[in-house]
C-alpha cells in the first residue's frame, strides 16, 4: 500500500523535477557564470571541477541587469503590455463566453469547435496572417481606405497597438474556456431568484453572474497574463523595433550577442516575477476544487 | 384552522387576489396548463395538490414572472400582469431547488431582496435577525449554503423569500425536507404569520395532511388541469371525481350500476352474489348509470358479528392488517373477490385486539358514509 501511494506522489514529482526544476537550475548555473569565448560559451563549466565551479560563480550578470536601465525597461513594458492586453482579453472574452453558455444546447459544441480551431494551425502562421491584416498595404487598410473611412492607411503594424491584438487574439481562449466553464456551471434559477428579489437584468448580472464566475474570471487572466509576459514571437513579428518587451530581450541577448550568462539572469529574474502570479493562480484553482466539492 | 367564516370564494362580489382566466401554457408542443381558470383571493392559504409533472411548478412560475402564458389572462389584484417582470412584482417564490446564492452567507442570502428594496441598513439587519429566529438559523447566520444542511438550506430559502413581507408569497415544496417535528412547527409559523401579515400564500405540497392542515383551500391537479378546487373538508369528504378520492388520502371505490332508490337515494348493483348497497347522493343518477362509490376506509365498520341495522353491509375474511400506530387498517377480502379497507382507531392496546388475520368479519357502512361519483 505504502508503495503504491509512493510511486502516486514520486511520479508527478519526478516529472516536476525532470522538467522544471533540472532545467532551471541548469539555467540558473549559466547566470552566476561569465562569457567565454568557448563553447558553450561560457566559463566556468562542470569540466573544470566542482568546487572550482562553485568558486568561480558570482552575481555579476544580475548587477548588470539592474545597472542598465534597458532591462527593468523591458520588464516595465513587459508587464504593462501583459496586463494591459490582460484586461482587454477579459473585456471581449467574457462576453463571448457569456454568450456561448447562453446558447441553445445544440448549437454550444459548435461554438466551442469554434473557439478550439485556431489551435489546429501553427501559432507562428497565424501570427504571419495577422502581418497581412496590419500591414499597411494589409487587408484592413485596404478595406477601410475601400469603404473611405480612412485617407491614408493606419500606421498599426510595428506599434504596441499590433502587439495587443496578436496578444489578444492568440490567447483568447485562455480566456475564454475557464470563464465559460464557470458559467456553464451557473445555475439559471439563481438568477430568477435575484431577480424575484428585485434585481433587474443588469443588477443580477453584477450581483449573481459576476461574482459566480469570479474564479473563471481569475483563472482566464493568469493564463493570458503569464505566458504574454514572456512573450517573444509576437513582439518580434508585429511589435518591430518600437516594441520593448522582456522576451525580445531574452532572445537577442541569447542569439544575437551570444551572451548566455546575461541571457540566462534575464530569465531568472522572468521567473522570479512570474512566481507571484503563478503562485496566486494555483491557489485560485485549488479554492475552486474545495468550493466545488 | 384560521378564521371559521373566511370564504371569499363563496362571495359573489369577492375580488381575487389572483385570477386565471382560461391560461394555456406550452413548451413547444407540449401542453404544460391546460385552460386553467382559477380565482385565489386575498389572505388564502392555497394549496396546489398533484403528481409528478402535473403543472405545479409552471403555474407558480406563471405567477412569479419566469414565463409568460400562450394563450389566456393573468391578473394580480385586478391588472393584467402579463409581460410584468419578475423584479416588478409583488411576489416572492421560493424556489423547489431553493436557489441559494452560493456566494453569499445565509445571512446575506435572506438580506439579499431587502437591500434590493431600498430599506435602511439598520431595518434590514433587525429583520434578517427575525428571519432567523423565526427558521431557528441564528446559529448559521455566517456560514456559506454549502456549509449547511439540506433541511436548513430549505429554511434559509423559505426566510429569504418571507423577509420582504410581499403581498403574494409563492413557496413550492417549502417544508418536503424537515422532519415532522420541525415541518409542523413551520406550518403553524406559516399560519401564523400570513395570519399576521395578511400575505396570501400559494403552496405547492406533496404532503396532503399539510395541505389539509394549513390550506384555506386546495387545488387538485392533473395533467395541467384543476380538478377540483375547495376547501379541504370538502376535498376530503366530497369529492367530484374518483381521481380525487383517490389522490387524497386512502379511498374504496366500487363500481356498479345505480337504480334511483327514493329522494336521493340510489341502490348499487356491483356483485351478482351481494345484496346492492344503498348510497345518498344529491348528484343526480339515471336509472342503469355505471358509476363508482367511494368510501374511505375510517368511515367502514369492521365487526366480527353481522351488525342489525346497518344500511350496507358485506362478509369477508381479514387478508391483512397495517398496524400504524394509532390506527389500524384491515384489509378485508369480501366473498365476490374484492378487498376493502377499513380502519379503527386504536384505543386498546395491540394483545387486547379482537379481529386478527383469517377472521371472518362483517364491514358495514350507512348510506351517507360514502360519495356516488360518475366518473
Ligand atoms: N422549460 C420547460 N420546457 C419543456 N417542458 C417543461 C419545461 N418546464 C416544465 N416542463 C414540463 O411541464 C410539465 C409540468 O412541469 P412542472 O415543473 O410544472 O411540474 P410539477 O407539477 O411542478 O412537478 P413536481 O411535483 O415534480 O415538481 C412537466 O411535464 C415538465 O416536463
Ligand atoms: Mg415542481
Amino acid at each position: 500500500m505504502n508503495i503504491r501511494r509512493f510511486v502516486l506522489i514520486a511520479v508527478p514529482y519526478a516529472w516536476l523535477l525532470a522538467l522544471f526544476f533540472i532545467p532551471f537550475f541548469i539555467v540558473l548555473k549559466i547566470s552566476l557564470s561569465d562569457l567565454a569565448l568557448a563553447i558553450p560559451p561560457y566559463s566556468p563549466t562542470v569540466k573544470d571541477g566542482i568546487l572550482n565551479m562553485l568558486s568561480a560563480f558570482d552575481f555579476e550578470n544580475f548587477t548588470f541587469l539592474a545597472s542598465d536601465d534597458l532591462y527593468w525597461k523591458a520588464y516595465l513594458s513587459s508587464l504593462k503590455i501583459a496586463l494591459i492586453s490582460t484586461v482587454l482579453a477579459l473585456l471581449v472574452g467574457y462576453p463571448m463566453a457569456y454568450g456561448m453558455a447562453r446558447a441553445p444546447d445544440e448549437w454550444r459544441p459548435t461554438l466551442m469547435m469554434l473557439v478550439i480551431l485556431p489551435f489546429w494551425t501553427s501559432f507562428l502562421i497565424r501570427v504571419y496572417a495577422w502581418v497581412g491584416i496590419l500591414s499597411n498595404e494589409g487587408l484592413l487598410n485596404q478595406l477601410l481606405l475601400w469603404v473611405g473611412w480612412i485617407d491614408a492607411p493606419l500606421a498599426i503594424m510595428n506599434t504596441t497597438t499590433a502587439v495587443y491584438i496578436g496578444i489578444v487574439y492568440t490567447y483568447l481562449p485562455f480566456m475564454i474556456l475557464p470563464i465559460y466553464a464557470a458559467l456553464d456551471r451557473l445555475d439559471e434559477s439563481l438568477i430568477e431568484a435575484a431577480e424575484d428579489l428585485g434585481c433587474s437584468r443588469t443588477t443580477a448580472f453584477w450581483l449573481v453572474t459576476v461574482p459566480l464566475s469570479r474564479n473563471g474570471i481569475i483563472a482566464g487572466c493568469f493564463l493570458v497574463f503569464i505566458p504574454a509576459l514572456g512573450e517573444f514571437v509576437i513582439p518580434s513579428l508585429l511589435g518591430g523595433s518600437g516594441t520593448l518587451m522582456i522576451g525580445k530581450v531574452l532572445f537577442e541577448e541569447f542569439f544575437n550577442n551570444r551572451d548566455w550568462p546575461v541571457a540566462s539572469a534575464v530569465a531568472v529574474v522572468l521567473l522570479l516575477i512570474l512566481i507571484v502570479p503563478i503562485t496566486l493562480f494555483q491557489r485560485n484553482q485549488q479554492r475552486q476544487a474545495e468550493a466545488d466539492t | 384552522m384560521s378564521q371559521t367564516n373566511f370564504s371569499p370564494w363563496d362571495d359573489p362580489n369577492g375580488k381575487p387576489l389572483i385570477r386565471f382566466d382560461n391560461v394555456t401554457k406550452k413548451f413547444g408542443e407540449f401542453v404544460a396548463i391546460d385552460g386553467l381558470t382559477l380565482d385565489i383571493y386575498e389572505r388564502e392559504f392555497f394549496a396546489l395538490l398533484g403528481p409528478s409533472g402535473c403543472g405545479k411548478t409552471t403555474m407558480m412560475r406563471m405567477l412569479a414572472g419566469f414565463e409568460n402564458p400562450t394563450s389566456g389572462t393573468m391578473e394580480l389584484a385586478g391588472k393584467n400582469i402579463a409581460g410584468v417582470p419578475p423584479n416588478k412584482r409583488a411576489v416572492n417564490m421560493m424556489f423547489q431547488s431553493y436557489a441559494l446564492f452560493p456566494h453569499l452567507t445565509v445571512w446575506d442570502n435572506i438580506a439579499f431582496g431587502l437591500k434590493r428594496g431600498g430599506v435602511p441598513k439598520q431595518q434590514i439587519g433587525t429583520r434578517v435577525e427575525e428571519m432567523l429566529k423565526l427558521t431557528r438559523l441564528t446559529k448559521f447566520a455566517r456560514r456559506k449554503p454549502h456549509q449547511i444542511s439540506g433541511g436548513q438550506r430549505q429554511r434559509v430559502a423559505l426566510a429569504r423569500s418571507l423577509a420582504k413581507a410581499p403581498k403574494l408569497l409563492l413557496l413550492d415544496e417549502p417544508l418536503g425536507a424537515l422532519d415532522k417535528k420541525l415541518r409542523q412547527d413551520t406550518q403553524f409559523e406559516l399560519m401564523d404569520i400570513q395570519e399576521s401579515t395578511g400575505t396570501t400564500f400559494v403552496i405547492v405540497t406533496h404532503d396532503q395532511e399539510e395541505a389539509m392542515t394549513v390550506a384555506s383551500r386546495v387545488a387538485v391537479m392533473d395533467e395541467g388541469r384543476i380538478i377540483q378546487v375547495a376547501t379541504p373538508d370538502r376535498i376530503y369528504e366530497a369529492p367530484n371525481s374518483v381521481y380525487v378520492a383517490d389522490f387524497i388520502g386512502d379511498v374504496n371505490i366500487i363500481e356498479g350500476t345505480v337504480k334511483p332508490a327514493g329522494e336521493d337515494l340510489y341502490h348499487i348493483d356491483w356483485n351478482p352474489n351481494q345484496a346492492p348497497l344503498l348510497a345518498a347522493s344529491e348528484r343526480p343518477f339515471s336509472d342503469g348509470q355505471t358509476a363508482h362509490l367511494a368510501i374511505r376506509p375510517e368511515k367502514i365498520t369492521i365487526s366480527t358479528e353481522q351488525p342489525v341495522d346497518a344500511k350496507n353491509t358485506a362478509k369477508g375474511t381479514v387478508l391483512d392488517i397495517a398496524y400504524l400506530g394509532n390506527l389500524s387498517t384491515y384489509y378485508v377480502q369480501l366473498e365476490g373477490g374484492q378487498i376493502v379497507k377499513a380502519q379503527t382507531a386504536n384505543t386498546r392496546r395491540l394483545s387486547r385486539r379482537s379481529i386478527t388475520w383469517e377472521d371472518q368479519v362483517w364491514i358495514s357502512w350507512s348510506a351517507t358514509a360514502g360519495v356516488l361519483l360518475d366518473q
